[in-house]
């Protein structure tokens, strides 16, 4: 059986240039793009690096700005300054 | 099993006969007429007859069935709680064996709701 | 010479507030200063492996919270000052949130004042810290909501009066009492039901098809407060699956303990969502998808992702879950013949569905809807347009566990009412399914004292012995404007004038009375 961990966003500025990071740093990521809110899905793991969001972003990006914008997450937490990490072990 | 409590636990049944000033609670489900989503839920005297019950009772519930003209509940097939019923018009509910929080289920056969769908 | 203070990092700031600003008591009991934390048996060896994976602190929650308010009353303002309420797709919606207001809101109440007294009673300060952040969090939820809905208030019948309503319409004892259970249970269990089952496995299907409902329908202001709350869930979402993963990994007797709680949450949490699955299907003008998609995606694919991680603690998926899986094809239909049947004793109004709505609902559900239910709507379809619209006078029988009229079906036979009933201590007892029949054995001194609306009325307890008191006495609905069929209504009117149509009783589509 799959086990996809997922993330969804408010479809807002904001989470494009979210949407663009974790495109970027998980190629095999899907992202479905629903009324007012985008889903994103991957199998196992999910990574948002601060780093590829400081890219996009043009500007310093503390990893905790992106609980203004997240809408709910299915797997298991782990975060620390540089990155946020979803997954099933 | 019982309640994990920081104190010893005592309830007490909030539905007992006593609390219903006479009367005692009866609910009646006739299968395939889920146009009435559940059983019904009515109060009754236990000294009220069987008959009167079908009558005053049973009869203006489903009075907007499709069904009902047709329904002929004395010839159909009874059970109460469960267990196979024999219903007596004459005899009162408390006769009967119906007690408080009782349910009838009521089954008429060759009846099966608007267009046969069990509604 | 100053030295320059060395910026702290997430884990280390994480560290001073959970960890540095707690400390051992010296001149009382531990155990006295937290009497409730092992009656339910559970049992706690090390809280220092406590962890929060947001790591989150004070500081950094309140420049997030306060962001977050920033924006969301931005939009209730322009939302207000467009008259945002003319701009959804029609005023049936509007019954979804007054379902909401009277059902849900007072939900987010009721946490509120759960996490704030379950955050006292943990020793561990990292669990207590995040129990209270939560309890601020629940507490918002419940007054943007209200915020929210305020404009609508004054524009539309039956949202006048929620939170008296709350504590006594028969459907809305199904919500209040999920929670009275939750919260007067101990603060573990309490975790277990709400964090985890409650929050973890089922509130995405409450809050993310509502919010796309909205959106879709029009409604700006409720996406808003939606998301806004659902931008704290994924917080309280990972504070349920650590609660559990914490509660697993700290002794094996935790194990069937948690089992049996899980058990009881997840089926509760499940009848409970019968409310959301008819708002899906049959209360949004424009639907986004139907419940069993939504049931399949959230519960059947998350939820199975989630039982498989936690399968090497020993937990195996929630009992009856084959039950639940099989009802997402009826229950939202069963719902809403129930609600449509008892209109005259809801605050909002019930409809049959239009042409092309049956459509939808056959393509949706083609095992079910044509075999079992559309001959029944077409029925009622029928009755309606002859004058006579169905309204059930007799009082249904009601679950003593969840409180819902006994509506639902037999898995393997959904022509029968899946009716169990047991008897208990000299009392008979009816419930809707095995599910819930199995919670009341496992503590039937907490169910016997259910309050059931209808068992209430008949005792006298409600104002009045005939409906009609009790409803405009009792439960503050006003006769005739809050209540009854859609088609006609006082909101129905008022919608017409809004977009300019001539107010008319029939039903809008059928053109004969067009000018
Ligand atoms: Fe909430
Ligand atoms: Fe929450
Ligand atoms: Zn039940």
């Amino acid at each position: 059986m799959s086990q996809l961990v997922f993330i969804a966003f408010q479809d807002n500025d904001n989470a494009r240039y979210l949407v663009e990071a974790i495109q970027e740093d998980n190629p095999e990521a899907e992202v479905q793009h629903q009324p007012a809110m985008i889903r994103i899905q991957a199998e196992k793991r999910l990574v948002i690096n601060r780093e590829t969001m400081e890219e996009k972003l043009g500007r310093d990006w503390d990893v905790q700005e992106m609980l203004i914008d997240v809408i709910s997450i299915g797997g298991n937490v782990d975060e620390d300054d540089d990155h946020f990490i979803l997954q099933w072990n | 099993m019982s309640v994990n409590a920081i104190s010893e636990y005592k309830a007490e049944p909030k539905d007992r006969v006593e609390n219903f000033h006479g009367m005692q609670l009866l609910y009646i489900y006739w299968p395939h007429h889920l146009m009435f989503c559940s059983p019904f839920a009515v109060m009754v005297a236990p000294d009220m007859t069987f008959g009167d019950f079908l009558e005053q009772v049973l009869k203006p519930a489903v009075a907007s069935h499709p069904d009902s003209a047709r329904a002929d509940f004395l010839k159909a097939e009874w059970k109460l709680n469960d267990e196979p019923f024999t219903p007596d018009v004459s005899a009162t509910m408390k006769d009967s064996g119906i007690d408080h929080k009782s349910m009838l289920t009521v089954t008429t056969p060759g009846l099966d709701g608007i267009s046969g769908s069990g509604s | 010479m100053a030295v320059k203070n060395k910026k702290l990092n997430l884990k280390d700031k994480y560290q001073y507030l959970t960890r540095d600003m707690a400390w051992e008591p010296t001149y009382q009991k531990k155990k006295d200063i937290f009497p409730d934390e092992d009656f339910e048996g559970i049992k706690i060896t090390d809280w220092s492996q406590w962890e929060d994976p947001f790591r989150l602190t004070m500081d950094a929650y309140w420049k997030y919270q306060a962001e977050k308010e920033k924006k969301l009353y931005a939009i209730f303002d322009a939302f207000a000052q467009n008259n945002g309420h003319q701009n959804i797709s029609d005023a049936r919606y509007v019954n979804a949130l007054k379902l909401f207001l009277t059902g849900v809101s007072p939900l987010e109440y009721a946490a509120f004042q759960g996490y704030a007294r379950v955050g006292r009673q943990f020793s561990g300060a990292g669990a207590r810290v995040a129990c209270q952040m939560q309890a601020i969090d629940e507490l918002r939820h419940s007054q943007t909501q209200q915020h929210a809905m305020s404009h609508y208030n004054k524009h539309f019948n039956g949202l006048h009066d929620a939170s008296h309503m709350h504590d006594r319409v028969w459907f809305l004892s199904v919500p209040k009492s999920f929670f009275d259970d939750a919260r007067s249970a101990g603060p573990f269990e309490f975790l277990t039901a709400i964090s985890f089952s409650f929050e973890y496995v089922l509130t995405n299907l409450l809050f993310v098809p509502f919010m796309s409902g909205a959106a879709y329908n029009g409604d700006m202001a409720t996406v808003t407060f939606g998301f806004s709350a659902q931008s704290d869930e994924a917080r309280h979402m990972t504070l349920g699956l650590e609660v559990i993963k914490f509660i697993l990994e700290q002794h094996e007797d935790n194990v069937p303990i948690v089992q049996r709680w899980i058990d009881k949450w997840f089926w509760r949490g499940f009848r409970l969502l019968s409310l959301v699955g008819m708002m899906m299907d049959y209360m949004l003008p424009n639907k986004v998808m139907s419940w069993a998609e939504a049931w399949e995606v959230y519960y059947e694919q998350n939820g199975g992702a989630l039982f498989k991680d936690l399968e090497r603690y020993g937990i195996r998926p929630p009992k009856y879950q084959d039950v639940a899986n099989d009802a997402k094809n009826h229950v939202s239909h069963q719902a809403w013949s129930t609600f449509y049947q008892y209109s005259q004793a809801t605050n909002f109004h019930t409809w049959m569905p239009e042409e092309d709505e049956m459509k939808w609902l056959s393509e949706k559900y083609p095992e079910t809807f044509d075999k079992y239910y559309r001959d029944r709507f077409e029925h009622w379809d029928k009755e309606q347009k002859a004058g006579r619209r169905f309204y059930n006078n007799t009082l249904p029988q009601l679950c003593q566990v969840c409180q819902i009229p006994t509506i639902f079906t037999e898995k393997d036979d959904p022509s029968m009412l899946s009716h169990r009933q047991i008897q208990h201590e000299g009392e008979r007892y009816h419930f809707c399914s095995d599910g819930c029949c199995d919670i009341f054995k496992n503590e039937p001194e907490k169910y016997i004292q259910a309050w059931l609306p209808v068992h209430q009325i008949y005792q006298g307890n409600c104002e009045g012995a005939d409906v009609e008191t009790v409803v405009s006495k009792y439960y503050h609905i006003k006769l005739g404007e809050d209540n009854l069929e859609y088609l006609g209504s006082p909101d129905h009117q008022r919608w017409l004038e809004i977009k300019g149509l001539k107010p008319r009783a029939s039903k809008p589509g059928s053109e004969q009375d067009a000018a």
